[in-house]
C-alpha cells in the first residue's frame, strides 16, 4: 500500500499543518511589520521573520510531508533554508549601507555616521 | 594533500548538496565528488583566504545557540510588531568593537546577526574593527555588546583563531 494524503494519520496531519501555519503566520507578521513600521532601519527587521523561522517552519513541514508520501527520507528542502539564510545578509547589507550613505550625504541628523565620524561633503 | 583537496569543508558540502538534489546512489556520489573537486580547484585558483578551523567540536554548540536565539527573538519581534503602538519601543544603533579579524568568522557572524530577527548588521569598519548593528528593541546598549561579544565573538574566535 502506498502512502497518500487520504490515508495519512491524523496526528501527522496536525503536526504538518501546525508547521505550515506557524511559517505562514510568521511571514504574515513580517509583512505587516514591513508595511506598518516607520523608518527604514526598523523596517529591515520585519522580513527577517520570514527568512528565519518562517522559511524554516514551512521547509520542515515539506520535509515531513514528502518523507511520508514517498516512504523515503526527503531532505533536499533543507537547501532552501540554507541558501535563504546565507544570502540574506548580502541584500540586507547592500540596502542598509546605501541608506547609511544617503543619510550621511544628506546630513540627516539621525544618521549614526554623522555622530561618530566625519562631516558630510560640502555643497 | 592540500593541493588536491584545497577546501575540505567546501568539497564535503558540495557533495552533500549534489546528493540531496539528485539521488543517494553510488553513481551520483562519484559524479558529485568529481564536480566538487573541480569546483574546489576553481576556487583555489581564485585564491581566497583559507579558513582554518581549530575546534570542530564547538560547531554544534554554535548552531544550537543560534537556533535557540532565532526562536527567542522571533517570538519577541512578533510580539513587538503585533502590539505596536501600545507600548514604547526604542530602536537604535549600537557600535561594537570586535577583536575578531578572520574574514570567514566575520561572515558567519554577519549571517547570525542578520538571521536573528531584531538585529541587523549595518556596517563593519575593517581598519577600526568596529561593527555597527541596528537593534529593533533597544533597552540597554551594553546588553547587546555583551551578548554579541561574549556569546558569539568568543565562540567564533575559539573556533577560528
Amino acid at each position: 500500500m502506498t502512502n497518500s494524503l487520504e490515508n495519512m494519520p491524523l496526528w501527522l496531519a496536525i503536526i504538518i499543518s501546525a508547521f505550515i501555519l506557524l511559517g505562514g503566520f510568521l511571514t504574515l507578521v513580517g509583512m505587516i511589520g514591513l508595511v506598518r513600521l516607520r523608518s527604514f532601519y526598523e523596517r529591515i527587521h520585519a522580513p527577517t521573520l520570514g527568512t528565519s523561522w518562517g522559511t524554516g517552519s514551512i521547509v520542515v513541514a515539506s520535509m515531513i510531508l514528502f518523507t511520508w508520501l514517498e516512504s523515503r527520507p526527503v531532505f533536499h528542502e533543507i537547501l532552501i533554508g540554507v541558501f535563504v539564510t546565507i544570502t540574506t545578509p548580502v541584500t540586507l547589507m547592500l540596502l542598509a549601507r546605501a541608506v547609511l550613505y544617503r543619510d550621511w550625504a544628506e546630513g540627516d541628523e539621525k544618521s549614526p555616521l554623522l555622530k561618530s565620524q566625519q562631516k558630510p561633503p560640502k555643497e | 594533500m592540500s593541493r588536491i583537496f584545497p577546501y575540505p569543508l567546501l568539497i564535503v558540502s558540495l557533495i552533500g548538496m549534489w546528493l540531496l538534489l539528485t539521488d543517494f546512489t553510488p553513481g551520483q556520489l562519484i559524479l558529485g565528488i568529481i564536480v566538487s573537486l573541480l569546483a574546489a580547484q576553481g576556487l583555489h585558483s581564485l585564491q581566497p583566504s583559507t579558513p582554518r578551523l581549530r575546534r570542530w567540536d564547538l560547531i554544534p554548540k554554535l548552531i544550537g545557540l543560534v537556533l535557540l536565539d532565532i526562536i527567542r527573538s522571533n517570538i519577541a519581534v512578533v510580539r513587538l510588531i503585533l502590539t505596536e503602538g501600545h507600548n514604547k519601543r526604542n530602536s537604535g544603533f549600537v557600535s561594537i568593537p570586535l577583536e575578531l579579524k578572520d574574514p570567514t568568522a566575520l561572515a558567519i557572524l554577519s549571517v547570525i546577526v542578520t538571521s536573528t530577527p531584531g538585529t541587523a548588521w549595518l556596517d563593519y569598519s575593517d581598519s577600526r574593527g568596529v561593527l555597527m548593528i541596528h537593534v529593533f528593541d533597544l533597552v540597554d546598549e551594553q546588553d547587546w555588546i555583551d551578548l554579541i561579544k561574549n556569546q558569539y565573538e568568543h565562540l567564533l574566535m575559539e573556533i577560528f583563531e
